[in-house]
């Protein structure tokens, strides 16, 4: 592929064709609890995307430029969790100095952040899949959109679903999984668009 | 206390089970068990990493400053976990390729540090380590139940043996993402529409 569009490539793919919820189920335990109402899926969703963009690039820098030369990439883990940790702590302090409005917007959801899978996930993928500095970025925006996406519209339908009758049993987890299920479904018609391995 | 031990690891496995109950540790719970093998691999590395990790974490509780001690929490349960990394990769190096980024997910995977958080701070090591291996168990069962059927479904065959036979039409969509969500949304209908309910009956 022309490596000028991988990036771009990359990007489409993370949200619609690697989708990395619906695809590779990665975030599921927030998405499940925090998809009840369209306003706190939007402030979630923004706050993840943002997260996901820069804690890719910065355990991209971290990754490439001090694990790996000094022969400690075993120990990727846990230096992934502490950048996202501290990276989150910091924008927390940042945005309760600068901003009071989106401090009440977005702050509540921060400390969810550091323990969403998809975060450390997209980390993870991106070593794996041998991502450069700048694919890198377009994969941990793209991922963090396709989460947006996802949740957006499970809420927008949740909402919609609040009065309809469900079977017993079914309630809460069960019919979210199931939309979640149609939903992959309906992404996998995206699948032949693009194909990275 | 023996009573009391009983009940914590009884617990886990029947109605406060971590994965159909709590609905913690569902990214795994989807994303390994297409295979069976695959599946028992990782349920291992899940039920040793919050054994040790809820043991630990309790036997160093009460030094633990409460401000940081996320912070401490995750870097002990990363430090299991990069244990079973190793391992894997240098015992069964194949599934450890399949797995790929989800070994390193049971970092954030919501059962290990939700024992830690709501059992292993306020209780014993001995308990703790009990309470860590039953929903480490509790999480073991619910996958085998889903990868058999999600195997043998989608590809015909159990730990790689053929055993529907060549008439057999594989469901590709099993072993496909909406075949994962489908399954475990089954699976928790049935339990908590047929089983649980029965069960407080008695």
């Amino acid at each position: 592929m022309n490596s000028a569009l991988y990036p771009v490539a990359v990007f489409f793919a993370a949200i619609f064709t690697n989708n990395i919820l619906l695809t590779n189920y990665l975030g599921m335990c927030s998405f499940l609890s925090v998809s009840k109402e369209l306003k706190t899926s939007l402030g979630l969703g923004a706050a993840v995307t943002f997260v996901m963009a820069i804690t890719t690039v910065l355990n991209w820098l971290v990754y490439y430029y001090l694990l790996l030369p000094l022969g400690l990439d075993y120990l990727r883990f846990i230096v992934f969790i502490i950048v996202i940790a501290a990276f989150v702590q910091v924008v927390e302090m940042i945005i309760e100095r600068v901003s009071e409005q989106l401090y009440a917007a977005l702050g509540i959801f921060l400390p969810l952040i550091t323990v969403n899978c998809a975060i450390l996930g997209a980390s993870l993928f991106m070593v794996i899949r041998d991502y450069d500095l700048l694919a890198s970025f377009a994969f941990g925006i793209g991922s963090g959109l396709g989460w947006f996406l996802a949740i957006l519209a499970m809420a927008g339908i949740r909402q919609k679903m609040a009065k309809a009758k469900v079977p017993k049993g079914l309630e809460g987890a069960g019919i979210t999984l199931i939309i979640t299920g149609m939903m992959a479904l309906a992404f996998m018609g995206f699948s032949g668009i693009l194909n990275l391995s | 206390m023996k009573g009391k031990a009983k009940k914590v690891f009884m617990d886990p496995l029947g109605a406060n089970n971590p994965v159909f109950a709590q609905i913690l540790g569902i990214c795994s719970t989807l994303a390994v068990t297409n295979v069976v093998k695959n599946t028992v691999v990782m349920t291992l590395g899940l039920t040793f990493t919050t054994t040790l990790s809820s043991l630990t974490i309790s036997a160093l509780r009460k030094l633990i400053p409460s401000r940081i001690r996320m912070m401490v929490e995750t870097l002990i349960i990363a430090t299991y976990v990069i244990i079973v990394d190793i391992v894997l990769r240098a015992f069964l190096p194949d599934i450890w390729q399949q797995l790929g980024p989800y070994v390193g997910l049971i970092i954030t995977n919501c059962i290990v540090m939700g024992r830690t958080e709501a059992f292993a701070l306020s209780n014993p090591p001995g308990l703790s380590l009990i309470d860590g291996l039953s929903s480490g168990l509790g999480y073991t069962y619910v996958l085998l139940i889903i990868a058999f059927f999600r195997e043998l479904l989608g590809s015909g065959s159990i730990w790689g043996i053929s055993v529907l036979g060549s008439q057999w039409t594989n469901w590709s969509i099993m072993i496909m993402p909406p075949g994962a969500f489908f399954m475990l949304a089954v699976f928790i209908w049935v339990v908590k529409g047929k089983i649980l309910p029965g069960e407080e009956k008695k």
